[in-house]
């Protein structure tokens, strides 16, 4: 469990970028930080890392404060998955998953080794690991990036914006293989994302961001959507604009089958509803099965 | 030209290219190393970059003759110690090189260093494993011009009696023989080219990643097919 009591943080500078924020952001769940640009997402995570010391307030790891912690004990410990990668330019592939572990005095070898295993686990053909970065498309290289984020098979993975720079269809396969890997390793996971599907695709308990790093709403996915807590709520999952609100088309129907449109109240067709013999399907799906795709039914939740 | 002066002289040319090779390296590796410290300070500040860089300046711009005759007097060496050559050329290779090396460290990507930082890497740990080596192709650039600079200024040292290739000007002058002239001039220009063919090829061995990927793609293809 990570808790963040009452941190503030006030850069060198005078800006006010987290005010008094306080979480709790409970262990193997996935909890994403959205919102816009500039409300200190990137911050409130570097916090629990070390990369930003707080000005005043307690960041704890299942109650030790971090503060106490040596950072680069600390970070070593935690992995770390960021836009473009962040992967070394200059170190093959399999080299850079292997980094952490040799750091940490692991033999060259047996890291090697088990880079080879993660890059398994990402979904990464082996014969890339020879290659260097800037020879991997940008969606293996962010998968190089998640491989080493695991690489010290860390309790806390952070991931910052990792997906924001891929292509949608790039973006919607990683972000399935993230879903895949939680249900296979169950880490506690801070996801930043300034996209609210993405959130509410990948979260179990999203927290939407106002500037200074004030929480606006947090809770499920569906909590949030069926009571947005304020307008600003409202028009970032673009509740306002009708985006959400769906209705059966009447208009539009396949040519066969059972299914039936579903639009927005824009009349945009956002997709397909069963509809069996003319009955609307009604049931409660289980989170994420939604959306969770035929890799993980295989992977499995034994 | 007269051949038959170079026949005769062979040893003799073999003899002062050495002293020049000896003479050139000690300047070029000195000044790499030092402007490592100096470079890195300078991409970290900005008061360190200008207060380098115009030293460095300056430095450059001591006529090469007058600082050969003032480094003896300011390091109490005999003057013809070929120390005073090696020291007065360590001088402007560090003067030439500081700016490539401040260059160099701020050409680094702050997003790679922060993430370097992020994973777990100590400061020394990634100045050596991260910065120093993705600074490598700027200062790898900046070595190639100290030492084509180091080479040619190393012929001055004859003026004050280090003998090197120079000699051959200085004598050729004297005696007004073109032969001998021409003979320092296209042995100068073969030490400073064998030294950037050395330069260079001991940077890609060191730095693979930084062949051009297309390059190394088509070479793959090439040899899978
Ligand atoms: N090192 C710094 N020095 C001064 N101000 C900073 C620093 N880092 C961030 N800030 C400021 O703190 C605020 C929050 O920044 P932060 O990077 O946490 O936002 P974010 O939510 O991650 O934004 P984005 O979605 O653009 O990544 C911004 O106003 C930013 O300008
Ligand atoms: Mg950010």
């Amino acid at each position: 469990m990570i808790e963040f009591r009452d941190v503030t943080k006030r850069f060198p500078d005078g800006t006010l970028a987290v005010d008094d924020f306080s979480l709790v952001i409970p262990s193997r769940q996935i909890t994403v930080l959205v919102g816009s640009s500039g409300s200190g997402k990137t911050t409130l995570m570097r916090m629990i890392n070390r990369m930003v010391d707080a000005t005043s307030g307690a960041v704890e790891i299942d109650g030790v404060n971090v503060s106490t912690i040596e950072p680069v004990k600390l970070r070593r410990s935690i992995g770390y998955v960021m836009q473009n990668s962040g992967l070394l330019p200059h170190r093959r592939v399999v080299d850079n998953i292997a980094t952490v572990p040799i750091l940490n005095g692991t033999p060259k070898a047996q890291a090697r080794e088990r880079a080879l295993q993660l890059m398994d686990t990402v979904g990464l053909d082996r014969s890339l690991a020879e290659r260097y970065p800037a020879q991997l498309s940008g969606g293996q290289q962010q998968r190089v990036g998640v491989a080493r984020g695991l690489a010290m098979d860390p309790n806390i993975l952070l991931m910052d914006e990792p997906f924001s720079a891929v292509d949608p269809i790039v973006r919607d396969e990683l972000q399935q293989e993230v879903l895949r890997l939680q249900a296979e390793l169950a880490r506690t996971i801070v996801f930043v994302s300034h996209d609210i599907d993405e959130a509410f695709l990948l979260g179990d308990q999203v927290v939407v961001l106002e500037r200074g790093g004030h929480i606006v709403q947090k809770g499920a996915p569906v909590d949030i959507l069926a009571n947005p807590a304020t307008e600003f709520v409202a028009t970032f999952i673009g509740a306002d604009r009708g985006r959400r609100r769906l209705v059966v088309s009447d208009t539009a129907r396949p040519e066969s089958g059972d299914d039936r449109v579903l639009v927005d109240s824009g009349g945009y067709p956002v997709g397909l509803i069963s509809a069996r013999d003319g009955q609307l399907a009604i049931g409660s799906p289980t989170p994420k099965s939604r959306s969770v795709s035929n890799k993980t039914d295989q992977a499995g939740d034994a | 030209m007269n051949w038959g002066w170079i026949g005769s002289n062979a040893g003799l040319i073999g003899t002062r290219v050495l002293e020049h090779v000896g003479l050139s390296v000690p300047p070029i590796i000195l000044g790499f190393l030092l402007s490592i410290p100096l470079g890195y300070a300078a991409s970290r500040s900005k008061a360190a970059r200008s207060v380098l860089l115009t030293l460095g300046n300056i430095a450059y711009t001591i006529p090469s003759l007058a600082l050969l005759v003032l480094v003896p007097i300011i390091v109490g060496a005999s003057i013809l110690n070929p120390a005073n050559v090696v020291i007065g050329l360590t001088v402007y290779a560090v003067a030439l090189m500081v700016r490539a090396s401040a260059d160099a460290f701020s050409s680094v990507p702050r997003d790679v260093a922060g993430s370097a930082t992020a994973v777990g890497f100590s400061p020394a740990q990634r100045f050596i494993a991260v910065e120093l080596p993705l600074a490598g192709p700027v200062l790898l650039a900046g070595v190639r011009v100290v030492s084509v600079s180091t080479v040619s200024l190393v012929s001055v040292g004859a003026l004050i009696g280090v003998d090197n290739l120079g000699s051959f000007f200085l004598d050729a002058f004297q005696r007004s023989f073109f032969t001998e002239a021409m003979v320092g001039i296209v042995a100068v220009l073969f030490v400073a080219a064998v030294f950037d063919v050395i330069i260079t090829t001991v940077g890609r061995v060191l730095m693979p990643w930084n062949r051009r990927p297309s390059a190394s793609r088509r070479t793959s293809r090439v040899l899978t097919a």
